[in-house]
């Protein structure tokens, strides 16, 4: 197989791309994003064609995105969530997947708890499958709307530094972060309680570390991540005021930052536990246009994928 | 007349220290002689030139699913892929269903076996009750069943009591403990090996020190009790050594691994293979050399397959959700064969690990050539080459990592008790 097919296949992880296919997708998501400032937010180049996304975990912010991302683009979206569907009456994914197949879908856009899912969907099927978030494995969309958010502030990605802080070990967005960043130049610090960092965190960023204060020294990006409070107090910290106390971004805090420093959060935000809420509404904070940027990335994954073409390597 | 006469093949009997070419006769059920030019009027002549005879094989850790899990495997089923992989013997563990925790269900096993089984069937009996880690099982009974030995392999008893009086206890009926070393505490959720693999797949990891933990207590309680232990499909360079030591200050320690845990690392599992899922999981390149040493010096006596055939339900699912376990009875042979060629085992030793020590742990009467033993023969040939295909697998089990690989070496004939039970067939070849 071409990485051309390959790529035509599938996006379920930041290692399917190269740097030349993400800047490719940059380029085009800065196209599609003129559209979404149109009065008429419509364009007619996936007329005829089917989307489906597949949400076996909850999402407001995702599956919106792919939604808007479809339609303005003129395909035909359809939302199937798990509670709705025949997976909460028992059938297995395999089935259920094979049952969207026989519909010839043109492309599945899968959200699942479990890592590794999309993975095996592009086994079974021979549409094209985007990854919008597996467990605690990755979550590419995410991380190239946070490149196009960073690129279109500062200009450029080679060479910033970035840290991300909070639950590591269970981020999806981290893991497609670290791969994609990096590809792109980018000096990636993570940051967290140390029960909260994956194994050998060391081989997947340039720089570990579990005082923020270090993280953030210097940092042209800080990207906050969501603390599953619910999940974590008493298993990997004592409680959510202790990791407040160590982790939160402050004001006070992102004045070790660099001049000009963005302050990202994939959302949705815990305010005043990861994050303060000056911080979230500061000057810093490009949080909202993340969002706008989501549908603009997704509009040139579709795109892209569904025959748009892409660079050959 | 004698029933059977095999000519010509190099026989390793490492039980009696022999590795020469030589003849071997059986006589109703039994091996009447091994020596060289043997002439007899034998029903039948099995040219053996350029072929390894070698007493049958013997696998002290298989799960045969039966009761309780037909649509997986049945004591028939495994036994034929037993037979097919050159397996003579085989021990099935207890986590049936119910659970092999009385004598009424290790006498089931052992009728059904005596009834529909072409190999030896050897039960394993639970430690506990339902496997549970608590009350101690109806081990008595299930002696006087035909238990060979003691296990909640699947399982792991927390509790260090319950592990010390289930030693204690068998060890009244010669009963060995054969340990499944997992602390469920360490490994909660788990699925794979944790490291840098189960880091960039995004699933939960089990650490090594999950199974050195339990090892280093077992031996601790066994040298204590000056009782033996066992140790199931050991897999990390810890546990090697752990064992290691233990063995060297005198603890009667044993341990097996599995052809999988020296043949394949976690790497197996990049693009969410479920095939490749099992507990213990498949470890590091390290850890995957250090077993091959350790079965090279003999630390490791036995080979074992953890044969663990699973229906395609239980495997085309979530990462997360699939069960844990491949089947091995039929691919065993050639990726233990690959050891003398990749790994500088010994081939007496190779055929120890896979005869004689396993039957030395269990206590059975199996994995020697000596005259008037039960004729259990296997005859290899160990440089023919196959194409593993699961879809004609004895077991009703398909889960393997092995689909499609190129293996090397077979058993051309499988004879228990005097009776050939399984001869490749040309066109299987």
């Amino acid at each position: 197989m071409s990485e051309r097919e390959l790529y035509r296949k599938r996006l379920v992880s930041m290692a399917d791309l190269t740097p030349a296919h993400i800047t490719r997708i940059l380029d085009t998501a800065r196209v599609m994003k003129g559209i979404s400032e149109r009065d008429v937010k419509k364009a007619p180049t996936l007329r005829g064609r089917t989307v489906i996304n597949f949400f076996a975990e909850p999402s407001t912010r995702t599956r919106t995105s792919f939604e808007i991302a479809g339609k303005r683009l003129s395909a035909d979206v359809i939302n199937i969530s798990a509670a709705g569907s025949s997976l909460s009456k028992g059938e297995s994914l395999k089935d259920m997947v094979g049952n969207l197949r026989a519909m010839n879908p043109d492309l599945l856009v899968v959200r699942h708890g479990a890592s590794g899912a999309p993975e095996m969907i592009s086994r079974w099927v021979d549409c094209t499958v985007v990854n919008a978030g597996d467990g605690r494995h990755e979550h590419p969309t995410q991380c190239l709307l946070d490149l196009m958010t960073v690129r279109e502030k500062k200009g450029t990605l080679e060479g910033l530094n970035v840290s991300i802080v909070g639950d590591i070990a269970n981020s999806r967005v981290a893991r497609s972060n670290l791969i994609g960043m990096r590809a792109m130049g980018m000096k990636v610090t993570v940051c967290g309680p140390a029960t909260l960092l994956p194994p050998r965190a060391g081989e997947m960023a340039d720089r570990v570390t579990s005082r923020i204060e270090e993280a953030v020294e210097g940092a042209d990006v800080v990207m906050m991540l969501r603390i599953q409070t619910e999940r974590m107090e008493g298993a990997n910290f004592p409680n959510i005021r202790e990791y407040s106390r160590m982790y939160c971004l402050t004001a006070e805090r992102m004045k070790r930052a660099a001049r000009g420093a963005l302050v990202l959060h994939p959302g949705p935000v815990n305010l005043g536990v990861e994050i303060a809420p000056d911080v979230a509404e500061g000057p810093w904070s490009v949080i909202l246009d993340q969002v706008t940027y989501g549908v603009a990335v997704r509009m040139a994954i579709l795109y892209l994928l569904l025959g748009g073409g892409l660079p050959e390597q | 007349m004698s029933d059977l006469l095999i000519k010509g093949g190099r026989v390793i009997d490492p039980a009696n220290g022999l590795d020469a070419v030589m003849d071997l006769l059986i006589e109703r059920g039994r091996i009447a002689r091994v020596g060289r030019k043997l002439e007899s009027a034998a029903k039948r002549v099995i040219d053996a030139k350029g072929l390894w005879v070698t007493p049958g094989l013997v696998d002290m850790h298989v799960h045969l699913r039966e009761p309780g899990y037909e649509y997986k495997e049945t004591i028939a089923s495994g036994s034929a892929a037993a037979a097919a992989g050159g397996f003579t013997s085989v021990a099935c563990m207890a986590n049936t269903n119910p659970v092999n925790d009385c004598g009424q269900i290790t006498e089931f096993i052992v009728e059904t076996a005596r009834r529909e089984a072409v190999v030896n069937v050897f039960p394993v009996g639970a430690c506990t009750m339902g496997l549970k880690g608590e009350a101690l099982a109806n081990i008595g009974e299930m002696a006087a069943a035909g238990a060979v030995a003691l296990s909640d392999d699947g399982r792991c008893a927390m509790n260090a009591q319950v592990m010390r009086k289930a030693m204690e206890y068998g060890a009244m009926f010669n009963l060995t403990t054969l340990v499944h070393a997992e602390d469920h505490n360490l490994t909660q959720g788990g699925v794979m090996n944790e490291g840098a693999v189960s880091a960039a797949l995004g699933l939960r990891g089990q650490p090594a020190a999950a199974e050195e933990a339990i090892i280093a207590r077992d031996i601790q309680i066994a040298e204590y009790l000056k009782l033996p232990v066992h140790f199931c499909h050991v897999s990390t360079a810890g546990a090697v050594e752990l064992v290691r030591r233990a063995k060297e200050r005198g603890v009667k320690v044993t341990a097996e691994a599995a052809p999988h845990h020296f043949t394949l690392t976690d790497e197996a599992l990049k693009g969410y293979n479920t095939n490749a899922k099992m507990a213990p999981p498949l470890r590091t390149r390290a850890d995957m050399e250090a077993l091959r040493a350790g079965i090279a010096e003999g630390t490791m006596d036995a080979i074992a397959t953890d044969h663990a055939p699973h229906s395609v339900i239980e495997k085309e699912v979530e990462f997360d959700q699939a069960a844990y376990g491949i089947v091995g009875l039929e691919t065993a042979l050639p990726l233990a064969l690959a050891l003398v060629r990749e790994a500088g085992v010994a081939p007496a030793r190779l055929i120890e690990s896979l005869t004689a020590r396993p039957a030395a742990i269990l206590a059975i009467e199996r994995g020697t050539l000596t005259e008037n033993a039960a004729a259990d023969v296997t005859i290899i040939d160990p440089g023919r080459e196959w194409t593993v295909d699961p879809a004609l697998f004895k077991s009703k089990g398909r889960n393997t990592p092995f689909g499609g690989w190129t293996a090397r070496g077979r058993a051309m004939f499988t004879i228990v008790g005097g009776k050939i039970v399984h001869e490749l067939k040309e066109q299987q070849a």
